[in-house]
Parts: C-alpha cells; sequence; structure tokens
C-alpha cells in the first residue's frame, strides 16, 4: 500500500504529472533497450580477437578494444618494463586526492603531505635514485593527466592567492597588475594559452634553451588556473567580516602576519567549494593538452586505437572507457563538493 | 623611515615594476633575437598576403587567393555563428532540465538529475570526439537516412530542404527587427500611460500581432514566395537545400549539450532563490497567476540567473576553441594554420586573444551595465 501512495505522490499527483510519467516511460521503453543491447548484453567483451567485434558491428559494442590497448591508453608511451612505476603514480596521485579531501588533514601538515606525494611521484616517473631514468618525452596517459590536474592546482594555489591579495591591495600599481592578469587570462580560451607555451615559449627563452613540451604546457596551466583561484579566494576574502581586518590592525599586526594569521584562515575555509570547482574544471580541461600533441590521458586513447587498422573501428567504444574514467573522478569530486559545501555552512548556521 | 607605512607601500611597488619591467625586458631582447636569427619580419603586413588555403565553411565570400586578414574574418564569423546558435539551444535546453530538476514528478526530477551529473562531469573534448566518431558511422551518401524529401542524413552531413533565394526572406528578417523596436516602444508608452492616468494597456496581444504580422505582411506583399529547393542526389553527392557539415553539428551538438548542463543548474539556484513568501503575498494581493510570475517572481530570479548565465555564455564561446579537434574552421583553427603557413606566431596569437578578449570584455561591460539596473536599492 505504501507503494501505491509513493506513486500517487510522485508520479500521478495530477492529469499532468500522470500524461508525462506515461510518456517518460514508452520514451525510456523504447530507447533504452537499444542502448542497453548495445552496451552490454550483445557487446563483445574480455580479450578477443578484432575479427568477433567484426561479426557483432552494429549489434554491440566492441569492449575487447579495451582489453587490446589498456597498457598503452593507461601509460602511454612508458616504457613498457616500467610501467609499473607510472601505475604507482596514479595511487599516489589519487590518495593525494583523497587525504586532500579529508578535513582532518586540513592543516600544516598539508603541505608538507603535498610536497611528499609531489615529490614521490616525480620520482616514480623520471626515475634517478636507483630507478631508470625516463624521459618526459616518454610520459604518457593517466598520469599524465593527473600530474598536469594536481601539479597545476598545487602551484596555482599559493600564485593565486598572491593575486588576489594583490587585487585588493591598497597600493595602486599592484592592484592594477593582478586586475589586467586576472582579467586577460580569464577572457581567453585555455587553448590560446596552450598554443602560446607550445608556440611562442621557444621565441621567449635564450638561444639554445629548450624546455620539455610538457612542462611548458604545465606553466600554461599554472599560469591560465591562478587567475581563476584568485577570483575563489577573492571571494573568501570578500566575506570576511571587516571587523577581522580592523581587529588585526588594532593587535598591531603587520600586513602580512594579519593575513597569514587571521585573514587567510577564515577566507580560504569559504574559498575552498569554490576551489574543488576550479580542480574539477582543469581535472577535464588538461584534455585540451591532445591539440598540442602531449600524451595526456585523451591522447594515449585516442593514438591507441587510431594508429591500429584492426582496432580502428571501435574508436567510439575506447572513449567511451575514457569517459568512464574521467566521469568516476570528476563526479566523485562534485558530490564531495556539494556534501562539503552543506558541511561547511553548517558551522555558520545557528 | 621603514616603518612608514607609505614609504613601503611605494617601495613594494616600485620592486613590482622593476620585477615585471626587468622579467618583460628580458622575454623582449631574448624574441628579438630569435626573431633576427630566423628570420621572421614582425608586424602584421603577412596579413595582405595570399591565404592559400581553402576554407570549408565560410559565411562570407572566400577562395584561397583572398587574403589572410579575409581568412580571419571568416574565422571570426564562424566562431560567432557556432557559438551564438549554440547559446540559444543550451539555453532553451538548460531551462527545461533545470525546471525539470524541480519538477515534483519524481522520474522527471531524476532524469533530468542524471542527464546533468553525467554532462557536466565529461571533459568536452571527448564528447566532441564520441559525437564525431558516431557521425563517421554513419551511411555513406546514397544510403543516407532520409525523412521524406526533406531531409537526409549521411556521413557528409545534414541536408535540409530550404526555402529557393529570393528577396522576401531577407526583408522578412529586418520586418521582424523593426517588429521588436516597435514592440518595445509599444510597452513604454502603454507603461507611460498607465503611470500617468492609470488605464493600462494591452501589451501581450499586440506584441504578437506585431511580431507575427510584420514579417507575414512583408512576405505577402513581396510576392510571397513559396518555392522550396529539395536536396537532389546529384553524382556523388546531394545538390540544393542547405547543407549542415558533420563538423558543424558535432561541436554544436557538444556545446550545447555540455553547457546546458551547467545552465540547468543555474536556472534551478535561481528559482530556488526566490523566497517563497514573495510568491504567497503576490497571490495575497490578488496578482494573477501570470502576473505573478511576470512581476513579482521571474524579476528576482533573473536577477540571481543572469551574472552565472552570462559567465556560462562566455564559457560556451571560449569553449568553441575545441572547434580545432573536430575541423570546424573557426578562428582558433584559422590562426594555427596562418601560423603554421607563415611562421608568424607572435602576431597570430596576438590576434587570437585580441579577439577573444574583446568577446568578453564587451559581454562583461554590459553585464556590469545589467547589474548596476537591477541592483537591490536598500536604504
Amino acid at each position: 500500500m505504501a507503494a501505491i501512495g509513493w506513486l500517487r505522490i510522485h508520479l500521478f499527483s495530477s492529469a499532468l504529472n500522470s500524461i508525462l510519467t506515461i510518456l517518460i516511460v514508452a520514451v525510456l521503453a523504447w530507447v533504452l533497450p537499444g542502448i542497453f543491447s548495445w552496451l552490454i548484453w550483445d557487446a563483445v567483451w574480455g580479450p578477443q580477437q578484432p575479427a568477433a567485434c567484426e561479426a557483432a558491428r552494429g549489434e554491440g559494442a566492441c569492449w575487447s578494444v579495451v582489453w587490446a590497448k589498456i597498457r598503452f591508453m593507461m601509460f602511454g608511451t612508458y616504457p613498457f618494463g616500467e610501467q609499473w612505476r607510472s601505475g604507482a603514480t596514479i595511487f599516489v596521485l589519487t590518495g593525494l586526492i583523497v587525504v586532500s579531501a579529508i578535513r582532518w588533514f586540513w592543516n600544516r601538515w598539508l603541505i608538507a603531505i603535498w610536497m611528499v606525494g609531489i615529490a614521490l611521484s616525480f620520482w616514480l616517473m623520471g626515475g634517478g635514485l636507483g630507478l631508470t631514468p625516463v624521459k618526459a618525452e616518454q610520459w604518457g596517459g593517466l598520469p599524465v593527466t593527473l600530474i598536469l590536474a594536481i601539479f597545476g592546482i598545487g602551484f596555482a594555489f599559493p600564485l593565486g592567492i598572491l593575486l588576489a591579495l594583490g587585487r585588493r591591495s591598497q597600493l595602486p600599481v599592484i592592484q592594477a597588475f593582478s586586475v589586467i592578469y586576472i582579467e586577460a587570462i580569464r577572457g581567453v580560451p585555455l587553448i590560446t594559452v596552450l598554443f602560446m607555451a607550445s608556440v611562442m615559449f621557444a621565441l621567449f627563452m635564450p638561444e639554445g634553451m629548450r624546455i620539455e613540451q610538457l612542462l611548458r604546457a604545465q606553466i600554461a596551466i599554472v599560469l591560465f588556473i591562478a587567475a581563476y583561484m584568485a577570483e575563489a579566494v577573492r571571494g573568501g576574502l570578500q566575506a570576511v567580516p571587516r571587523g577581522q581586518y580592523e581587529a588585526a590592525e588594532a593587535l598591531g599586526l603587520s600586513y602580512w602576519r594579519a593575513m597569514g594569521l587571521i585573514i587567510l584562515p577564515q577566507a580560504l575555509k569559504i574559498s575552498i567549494p569554490p576551489i574543488v570547482n576550479i580542480f574539477i574544471s582543469v581535472f577535464k580541461d588538461t584534455s585540451l593538452v591532445v591539440i598540442i600533441g602531449i600524451y595526456d590521458f585523451a591522447y594515449a586513447v585516442k593514438k591507441s586505437v587510431e594508429t591500429d587498422i584492426a582496432w580502428r573501428n571501435y574508436i567510439v567504444e575506447a572513449f567511451l572507457f575514457s569517459i568512464l574514467i574521467y566521469w568516476i573522478y570528476c563526479f566523485a569530486m562534485s558530490k564531495y563538493s556539494q556534501w562539503l559545501e552543506g558541511q561547511l555552512a553548517r558551522g555558520e548556521r545557528r | 623611515m621603514l616603518n612608514n607605512e607609505r614609504t613601503r607601500g611605494i617601495v613594494w611597488q616600485i620592486l613590482l615594476i622593476a620585477a615585471v619591467g626587468s622579467v618583460g625586458w628580458y622575454l623582449f631582447t631574448n624574441t628579438l633575437h630569435n626573431l633576427s636569427t630566423r628570420q621572421i619580419q614582425v608586424g602584421f603586413a603577412f596579413l595582405g598576403r595570399e591565404a592559400g588555403f581553402e576554407i570549408a565553411e565560410n559565411r562570407i565570400e572566400f577562395d584561397p587567393s583572398m587574403s589572410y586578414a579575409r581568412a580571419f574574418a571568416v574565422g571570426i564569423l564562424n566562431t560567432l555563428h557556432v557559438a551564438a546558435i549554440g547559446i540559444v539551444i543550451a539555453t532553451v535546453l538548460g531551462t527545461l532540465v533545470g525546471i525539470s530538476r524541480l519538477s515534483s514528478n519524481w522520474l522527471l526530477a531524476r532524469l533530468a538529475s542524471a542527464y546533468v551529473e553525467v554532462m557536466r562531469n565529461i571533459p568536452l573534448l571527448l564528447q566532441l570526439f564520441v559525437w564525431y566518431g558516431l557521425f563517421t558511422m554513419l551511411p555513406g551518401v546514397r544510403q543516407s537516412i532520409s525523412a521524406g524529401e526533406w531531409l537526409f542524413l549521411n556521413q557528409r552531413g545534414l541536408r535540409v530542404a530550404w526555402p529557393a533565394p529570393h528577396e522576401a526572406w531577407t526583408a522578412m528578417l529586418w520586418a521582424a527587427l523593426a517588429a521588436v523596436a516597435l514592440m518595445l516602444l509599444w510597452r513604454r508608452y502603454a507603461r507611460k500611460r498607465q503611470a500617468a492616468t492609470g488605464q493600462p494597456l494591452p501589451v501581450f496581444w499586440p506584441s504578437i500581432a506585431l511580431l507575427a504580422g510584420l514579417p507575414a505582411l512583408t512576405w505577402a506583399l513581396l510576392g510571397a514566395p513559396t518555392s522550396i529547393e529539395y536536396p537532389k542526389l546529384a553524382g556523388f553527392n546531394f545538390q540544393g537545400g542547405i547543407n549542415v557539415t558533420p563538423e558543424f553539428m558535432t561541436l554544436l551538438i557538444g556545446l550545447s549539450t555540455y553547457t546546458s548542463a551547467f545552465i540547468a543548474e543555474v536556472v534551478r539556484a535561481g528559482i530556488l532563490a526566490v523566497d517563497r513568501g514573495q510568491g504567497e503575498a503576490a497571490m495575497s494581493l490578488g496578482l494573477s497567476p501570470g502576473h505573478r510570475l511576470r512581476l513579482v517572481t521571474l524579476p528576482q530570479a533573473l536577477r540571481v540567473i543572469i551574472p552565472p548565465m552570462t559567465s556560462q555564455y562566455l564559457n560556451l564561446t571560449k569553449n568553441s576553441s575545441l572547434a580545432v579537434a573536430v575541423g570546424y574552421p573557426d578562428l582558433v583553427s584559422i590562426a594555427n594554420t596562418t601560423m603554421n603557413q607563415t611562421g608568424q606566431a607572435l602576431e597570430a596569437i596576438a590576434i587570437l586573444m585580441g579577439v577573444y578578449l574583446t568577446i568578453s570584455l564587451t559581454i562583461s561591460f554590459f553585464m556590469n551595465w545589467y547589474n548596476q539596473r537591477v541592483r537591490l536599492v536598500e536604504r
């Protein structure tokens, strides 16, 4: 009986709602079976030959392409025998995200944890100290995506704080510089900044100085996110009540001590949800490095299938697989961000 | 001296100027040196030279013998074209999804939130790749999926029957614009009169009549053309009607569905932001449901909705730069080709950034103006 009551309230509360419900059920009944049979029931699963997929073509998806290409998709052109290091980097960096999400770690130690995490993944990927060195040109796949996003947000964080403070500064030159930087960066698409890094960097540097393509993209991403980060932090700074600034001044604290001890701890807490959202969009946007030819996860997936005639026809399946991986990361983080917003708002409620 | 706040402020600023200046000077001299060793001429003179490449889609006439400047113009128009249509579709779709998420119908609300959670958590680039992959899986020209004689969908894109060119169609467009202007004037007059005399004038129906009537009248006066061009299979491809390329469709679908997920959230937040008491107060004043929505709820919801909505529009426009990944000739891909052909990277990127900055700053300027207008006036 309870079920019927629930149906009446949620699906058939009015004539319009009843029509809507019936219409939606009809459309779903029409569309879903086809989609599911293509995705799951009629699909080719497991490590099979391209011929098996050819037979099922048009009827079902070919997930065997993922089995066949998984190593290249995940690790790109990283030396085959050393790929456990790439795998370990994925764990270290994902772990870094998880640790940063736990409120218990939100203190000075988090900075230390990040430094260790970044150094560790750098060592694992690059080698040295007992590991065979691997050049950055050979890095690829999911670790590169994670590195671009995590290093990006990590280095943009201090830069963003400085820019936000600069934008709210009383000193006209510093304020003007910050405003111009923030607005100019926010006004252009990431691709143009990546192009600049990829094409123009060579012009800016002294002759003969070569910088890895990956590092150039990383610098571009850091400089790009810093502007967005600055706006998130500025929002936090604006939300700190004036009395706090005045109280800090009355205590005779210098500008930097007032900011570091009184204002920023409060402002950053308010800025955390927008910063998480920036991280999600950075994580998605790192895929744009495809356009300047860096082997991130999206490009590794694309190349792994495109270059193999036997599997070439199943590129949509390969993309769907990579979409699933991206989606898991982004969905988890966006759910976390929503939950966190509620948690942080709870402290403000009386 | 050093303890004086003003002196220290000045010292900090001088330091910043010195730092930025010296870094800038360093990069500048490096660039000059590199340019001279590579024998690249700096300047925008190359814009006048013959471009020498084809552009697959153009809103204005273009052929390879025309200049680079013309090619850039084509690119800018292509960017604006896809962005403008994308914004319209994304707004309609996003508003529908946003309202659906608040629906009392459980199934509809769940469906809408699933849509939002799926769409906004996948990189746009990958969505474009998948859409493009799906388009390449479509049948060839001879096996087109068709709807009567009107519509043909195949690997080469979408062919749709379209009215044969006639001067009446352009005239109708102008008539529609004139109708909008007249409508606004009439609305202003009606308001003024109501404020002065208290007598309301009808606004809604006259507006509809203007919007529909004026273009229809123009059409009838200019000979009422009815001939329609149907796509016909000729040789290896269709002739007649209009063709929408797979690249354009990929970009349009990708951009508008991706952005619609964000717009849905904006709309939902805006509707939730209006206090329930406002609607109830309007009801107790005896306003009709239409008036309640138009005079009380919407103005308050729009104040919350419009700023984030504009930034979504800006995002869509900036994201249209992903066109380069699917081969739609937007501004970025024209700039890219130019860069490869001429080596004028500095200038091409300057043009790119200049154009995007102009678009962004113009929109934020209007945004600020609007915000000033609708700001809550408090004591």
